[in-house]
């Protein structure tokens, strides 16, 4: 227990009373993905999906879901991740509707994923916040590093990614 | 009835009220005989005084009551209606919309008090003796409210009618309401409950009795059942002992023998208590007519019939010929139900122009006596239905341009008369349905646009290089320029220079057009064309590179073929000859950095926006769409060649091409290739 609560504004994990968190887990690349599973509103196939053009590249595209119009997010983009270069369907490929809050409007977001895990609770105890050194990613993306079994998922801090990634451009 | 705050439906009703009195004033001062206006101006008084009594607006009542008691003078021919009491009249109806607002009327009262002198000063000694008949009249109906003042507290028994609960009446919200106001020693009575056999549970058997304090009035009590008290048993009792018992309440009533003006105001502390809890802003409401929500609920209902239908087709499986046609069929009802529905929908969301067209009367009779000038509206075409949305967005606009054309436009009555004109100037407002917009015009038969001026004026703030030539139509376009005011003196009702470029942004923002020609010297025309609702648009659909695109149809003006030798040849400048004018072009296909190859054929959509054009060059035309209009993320919001984005027959998104941006954009690149060569 040495995490420091208050790493940014807005960037605390929800654990529960118990020091546990409920999650969805994915991967992104090689990496494995964490997002509290209270925020993901559904699992789809892949859609076809409309890109914007002149859109940042985190969010280049749109797709129609259920009579919304909403971003596909490509999470890649914020982990300096190479973009799937055949852009080649995987029939294990699946977008995460989540809804989160971007500067105080409720927002829903597709997350591209390349396989999607599982519900799983996680416990406070194996989880640290990112080591300032060492990481090729910029540190404020991340809210916390969970350590399991022969491998460390990784919880975006969502809000700051978009944030930064989508609005700026 | 009942969910709904009385107070917020008592202000929306005022509102009405007052506008409808409005509109009597306004004729009023075109007919100074006419008994018919009196009696509705007088009429719409005595209405507000009463229901403002009853919903505890005290300042409010008190003040109509005696702009009332003025046209009840009029009524009876004891004093003649004059212009100047009209403008007095209209000057007190603002005031009585202040008081509708903020109910005590506290800030305004020196207003109020204002007002009331003059109108004692106009009716002179017509109005004294009314006056103090009405004074005794006020005094007689507070008297047994004040009477009861000298008590300690209220017994409260009430029994609601049996059938209350059937009309929607909760007896625990009428409990809960009487505990705020600090019911005490609530008590049952089960006399009426009958045998459990006999028991109805519909109807109400229960009654109540309980003790309230005295610094409640008994009209605070009696608010408590204000929708059930004239089926209801209920007796309010005093209680207790006089002497000390003149509590918070008992400062305020006694002023009811003090000038009427000062009561209103001594009124506040428990107007106060009241209403605070209560000044939650009102939410948006729409009047609907009845006919219109049955046709929705006639197609509502044969929706619910067409999908058992396909219910049981289903569960009986859909194989075989007849299967299919019967599916075909179900499909076809589904449809035209859908097209009904949206068409029934969007006719909700109408209101007549009439409406917006009201505000501006008194708009123009204040400008009229503001700028010395005669002004006559005509307005026509009042029944044209618009979108709520639409119409509320469109009112600060056409204040404007109103504004602008009997300050600039019209002329004074000594310069009408010496150009030969009549003397009072006219202002024409109509609105007209063309197709899916609708067409507002403002016709003055002022001045006109100087051209000179408007030139003159444009180099002078840099807009255009001296000697530039301009057609006549784009030298109008200038007065739409950020920053441009033709006004050598700015006077309070317009000339600040903001205004014409905000007015084209607004009305560009509801995808409209504005449009303006001029005749120097018998006047301007300025056309506003708005699209009739914001939620469906007829859209074009065009294929770029693999995406596909809807262009507003309202906005295309042409499709051309551009030619392979005349893609090349047009390479270096893009700018296409259309009808002796070049109009600049744009390759979508390079804007949106497809990466495909282009058609061998490709196709120009010219699109235009007020006097400027420009080409779209796209891919393919794949034709007409009914597009339903559905806003990006916040994510996306702030890319500028989109206004939004639809869903296609496939389930597909295709993005919506913001006109008003993409013009500009092929203007500028115009402009740079103009400073170029």
């Amino acid at each position: 227990m040495q995490q420091d609560e208050n790493l940014a504004a807005g960037s605390a994990t929800p654990w529960d009373d118990n020091g546990q968190l409920e999650v969805l887990t994915f991967d992104v690349g090689d990496e494995r993905l964490a997002v509290e599973a209270v925020s993901i509103r559904e699992i789809l196939d892949l859609l076809p999906e409309t890109p914007v053009p002149g859109a940042p590249d985190l969010v280049a595209s749109v797709v129609n879901f259920r009579g919304k119009i909403i971003p596909i997010a490509d999470l890649r983009v914020a982990f300096g991740m190479p973009r799937n270069p055949a852009e080649e369907a995987h029939p294990d490929h699946r977008i995460v509707v989540i809804e989160t809050e971007i500067d105080g409007e409720p927002l829903q977001i597709g997350l591209r994923s390349d396989k999607v895990h599982e519900v799983t609770i996680l416990d406070r105890a194996d989880s640290s916040e990112p080591p300032v050194l060492g990481m090729r990613w910029r540190r404020e993306f991340v809210r916390e590093l969970v350590r399991q079994p022969g491998s460390v998922i990784v919880i975006p801090n969502l809000p700051t990614i978009f944030t930064s990634l989508a609005e700026a451009a | 009835m009942s969910g709904q705050d009385p107070i917020a439906a008592f202000r929306v009703e005022a509102g009405e009220l007052l506008d409808a009195t409005e509109q009597a004033l306004l004729d009023l001062s075109h007919d100074l005989e006419s008994r018919a206006l009196i009696d509705t101006v007088f009429r719409g008084m005595h209405t507000l005084k009463g229901s403002g009594a009853m919903f505890g607006f005290d300042a409010l009542a008190a003040f109509t009551h005696h702009c009332e008691t003025t046209f009840d003078s009029v009524r009876k021919g004891l004093i003649p209606a004059t212009a100047e009491l009209v403008a007095l009249t209209l000057a007190a109806m603002d005031h009585m919309r202040t008081l509708v607002d903020d109910r005590d009327g506290s800030s305004a009262s020196a207003v109020g008090e204002d007002l009331l002198a003059r109108l004692h000063a106009l009716l002179g000694n017509a109005h004294a003796s009314a006056a103090t008949l009405s004074d005794g009249e006020e005094a007689s109906r507070v008297g047994p409210a004040a009477s009861c003042l000298g008590h300690q507290s209220w017994h409260v028994t009430f029994r609601l009618p049996s059938d209350a609960l059937t009309n929607g009446t909760n007896p625990l919200i009428l409990l809960d309401e009487l505990r705020d106001l600090g019911g005490t020693n609530l008590a049952v009575d089960l006399s009426a409950v009958p045998p459990l056999d006999e028991l109805d549970p519909t109807q109400c058997h229960l009654g109540w009795a309980l003790d309230l304090p005295a610094s409640v009035t008994r009209e605070e009590i009696e608010d408590v059942f204000i929708f059930v008290i004239d089926d209801m048993e209920l007796s309010i009792e005093a209680i207790g002992n006089q002497a000390e018992a003149v509590g918070t309440s008992g400062d305020a009533l006694p002023a009811s023998e003090d000038l009427p003006i000062k009561n209103s105001s001594q009124v506040v502390p428990v107007a106060e208590a009241r209403g605070s809890p209560l000044s939650r802003p009102a939410s948006e409401s729409v009047r609907v007519p009845a006919d219109r929500l049955d046709l929705l609920m006639d197609r509502v209902g044969e929706l619910v019939i067409v999908q058992s239908r396909l219910a049981q087709l289903t569960s009986n499986g859909v194989s075989g010929p007849a299967g299919e046609l019967a599916l075909r069929s179900i499909s076809e009802e589904v449809e035209r139900l859908a097209n009904e529905l949206r068409d029934t929908m969007m006719v909700l969301r109408m209101v007549p122009i009439a409406s917006l067209f009201g505000r501006f009367r008194r708009l123009v009779h204040d400008l009229a006596r503001e700028t010395g000038k005669s002004i006559e509206l005509e307005t026509d075409g009042e029944s044209t239905e618009i979108d709520k949305t639409v119409s509320e967005r469109l009112a600060d606009p056409i204040v404007h341009l109103i504004r602008n054309s009997c300050d600039h436009g019209l002329e004074t009555e000594e310069d009408r008369i010496a150009a030969g004109k009549s003397p009072s100037g006219r202002l024409r407002l109509s609105a007209q349905q063309a197709g899916g917009e609708v067409l507002i015009t403002i016709e003055d038969d002022g001045r006109g646009i100087s051209r000179e001026r408007v030139r003159a004026k444009a180099e002078a703030n840099g807009l255009i290089q001296p000697g530039q030539v301009l057609s006549d139509s784009e030298l109008l376009q200038l007065i739409f320029q950020p920053g441009f005011s033709t006004a050598s003196q700015i006077t309070n009702l317009s000339g600040r220079g903001v205004g014409m470029d905000v007015v084209k942004r607004t009305i560009e923002g509801l995808r409209g057009n504005i449009d303006m020609t001029s005749e120097p010297g018998k006047g301007s025309v300025i056309t506003l064309r708005i699209p009739l609702t914001l939620a469906i648009i007829d859209g074009l659909l065009v294929r770029v590179g693999n995406g596909k695109y809807v262009i507003p149809l309202a906005a295309v003006e042409e499709c051309l073929e551009l030619s392979l030798e005349e893609d090349i040849r047009s390479r270096g400048r893009s700018m296409i000859q259309l009808r002796e004018r070049l109009v600049p072009f744009l390759r979508l296909r390079e804007l949106f950095a497809t990466g495909t190859r282009p058609d061998p054929y490709q196709k120009i959509v010219v699109i235009a926006t007020g006097g400027e054009r420009v080409g779209l060059v796209v891919d393919q035309i794949i034709g007409s769409h009914q597009t339903v209009i559905k806003s990006m993320s916040s994510l996306h919001r702030s890319i500028p060649s989109f206004s939004g984005a639809t869903i296609l027959g496939d389930g597909g998104v295709a993005l919506i091409l913001d006109v008003v941006q993409l013009v500009a954009l092929g203007q500028s690149h115009e402009e740079r290739l103009r400073a170029a060569g």
